[in-house]
């Protein structure tokens, strides 16, 4: 029997890093689209009109009922069917934004529906259209208000990125990979990139923190 | 000012305002009184269409408020009036992730596109007016409810309106805030304000109003001076109110 050799992760640390690197940057493109787009879905879903309405939720729906993978393989390799030929990085971006925005939008819905009636009225009093309420009123409470449940789902994207390996973007897990193949050394390089991952979760958190207590006076 | 002319309002199959006819003069004030779900609060409403209506006419200041338009020019129409009319709810619906200040400046800024400079003067003595002027960096969750109903008449005003709408304004404070509020109001009403006012205070109503209106399951049952309306009410309906309230 062989024993666990740990000084092996060490010689791979660029390789481990580099992979750690790419994670943090598919977090954080995603991150950032997928609360853009959960914004989106989110407006587009609460809009009086069906023809608005229905495609939207046919749309969240189809993203929500669906698992994640499927999707990455479905803009990755399906997409070049009808001459979309994306990175990886790219893909990865997209099928992580969309997922989770749809994770997002729903979030972000609740949020503006929990605001009360009375601040869209204040807001309609004064002159205010329909979507200068929203952007002025409505939802710089709404995306307060749900700020830890958007954070959930961030640190839910952050692991979830790691799918993203399969279509071969170097991020952290396939950095891993590459490692283990050519040192046969799985046990360690995959303690190893847990922990790197918890680090990057640790400092997602940090921030989320830091983001709601700016937040928490003026609810 | 104002003009109401048989209107009519149903939620569902409920009618709520079965025909109410009144006018307000440019500089008068209406005081609006009457048992709850008489309909006081959906016939103020009314008026700068934060509530539809099912038949009559609503003109203020020349304009029909609830013009057959659809769509967009139905949102830009209403909006239009809406700037020149104020309004204050009984639970003040502040905006709780601005301050005052912003919470002043906010409409001016966006949408007569004051500059920021002159903005914050306005609210600056808009907040002096009311008594406030040294909350003007508190959020409202800092406020007592009485100051938070003095930023939101401060709010209203920002947008120098030619109506003010007061609905109960004073009815979720507790009785040693009220006299602030009502302090506002009375002042507004020497600098000639034209305002509608629904309460529950027939004393304040009696004192500040030149003109009252006593409302019912819908209807118009009685108005007139407050001398007249409550000291000598022509209608059985309107004695047993006031019995029940001044009892
Ligand atoms: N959005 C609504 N949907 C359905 N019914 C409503 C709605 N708003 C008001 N009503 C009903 O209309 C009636 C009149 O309500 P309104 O709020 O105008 O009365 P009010 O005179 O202001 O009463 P209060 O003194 O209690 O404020 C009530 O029976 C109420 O239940
Ligand atoms: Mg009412």
């Amino acid at each position: 029997m062989q024993g666990f050799d740990f000084w092996a992760v060490t010689e791979y640390s660029d390789v481990l890093l580099a992979g750690m690197a790419w994670t943090a940057l598919l977090t954080v493109a995603s991150s950032g689209l997928s609360l853009v787009g959960g914004a989106v879905f989110a407006l587009l879903g609460l809009s009086r009109s069906r023809v608005v309405r229905m495609p939207t939720a046919f749309f969240v729906w189809l993203f929500l009922g669906t698992p994640l993978l499927l999707q990455l393989y479905l803009i990755y390799f399906g997409l070049v069917q009808i001459g979309i030929d994306l990175t990886a990085f790219a893909a990865g971006v997209i099928a992580l934004s969309l997922h989770f925005a749809v994770y997002n939008a729903d979030v972000i819905r609740a949020g503006i529906v929990a605001i009360d009636r009375g601040q869209h009225e204040a807001s309609r009093s004064l002159g205010l259209g329909l979507g200068q309420t929203m952007r002025k009123v409505i939802l710089p409470q709404a995306l307060r208000n749900v700020t830890p449940a958007l954070g959930n789902n961030m640190i839910a994207l952050l692991k979830e990125s790691s799918l993203v390996s399969i279509i071969g973007v170097m991020e952290l897990t396939l950095s891993a990979q590459r490692a283990i193949s050519e040192t046969f050394r799985p046990f360690e390089f995959y303690i190893a990139a847990g922990a790197l991952y918890y680090v990057l979760n640790a400092v997602l958190e940090l921030v989320l923190r830091r983001v709601e207590r700016g937040t928490a006076m003026t609810r | 000012m104002i003009q109401v002319a048989d209107l009519h309002k149903a939620f569902g199959a409920v009618e709520v305002l079965k025909g109410i006819d009144l006018t307000v003069e440019r500089g008068q004030i209406l005081a609006i009184i009457g048992p709850s779900g008489s309909g006081k609060s959906t016939l103020l409403r009314t008026i700068n269409h934060l509530e539809s209506v099912d038949r009559g006419e609503i003109w203020f200041d020349g304009m029909l408020v609830n013009q057959p338009l659809r769509g967009r020019r139905f949102e830009r129409h209403v909006n239009r009036i809406r700037q020149h009319i104020g309004m204050v709810f009984q639970h003040f619906n502040l905006f709780p992730h601005m301050t005052a200040l912003e919470n002043i400046t906010m409409a001016p800024m966006l949408l007569k596109k004051t500059p920021r400079r002159e903005a914050r003067e306005l609210a600056e003595s808009l907040l002096r007016k009311v008594g406030l002027l040294d909350r003007i960096d508190y959020y409202p969750a800092q406020l007592s409810g009485g100051q938070k109903q003095r930023v939101a008449i401060a709010r209203a005003l920002a947008m120098e309106p030619k109506v003010m709408l007061f609905d109960e304004v004073t009815s979720s404070l507790d009785p040693e805030l009220v006299g602030e509020v009502n302090k506002v109001m009375k002042q507004l009403a020497q600098e000639h304000m034209t305002m509608l006012i629904v309460t529950h205070e027939l004393r304040f109503a009696a004192d500040v109003a030149d003109h009252v209106l006593f409302m019912a399951d819908g209807v118009v049952v009685e108005e007139g001076p407050p001398a007249q309306l409550f000291r000598a009410p022509a209608q059985e309906r309107t004695k047993t109110f006031l019995q029940e309230v001044f009892k």
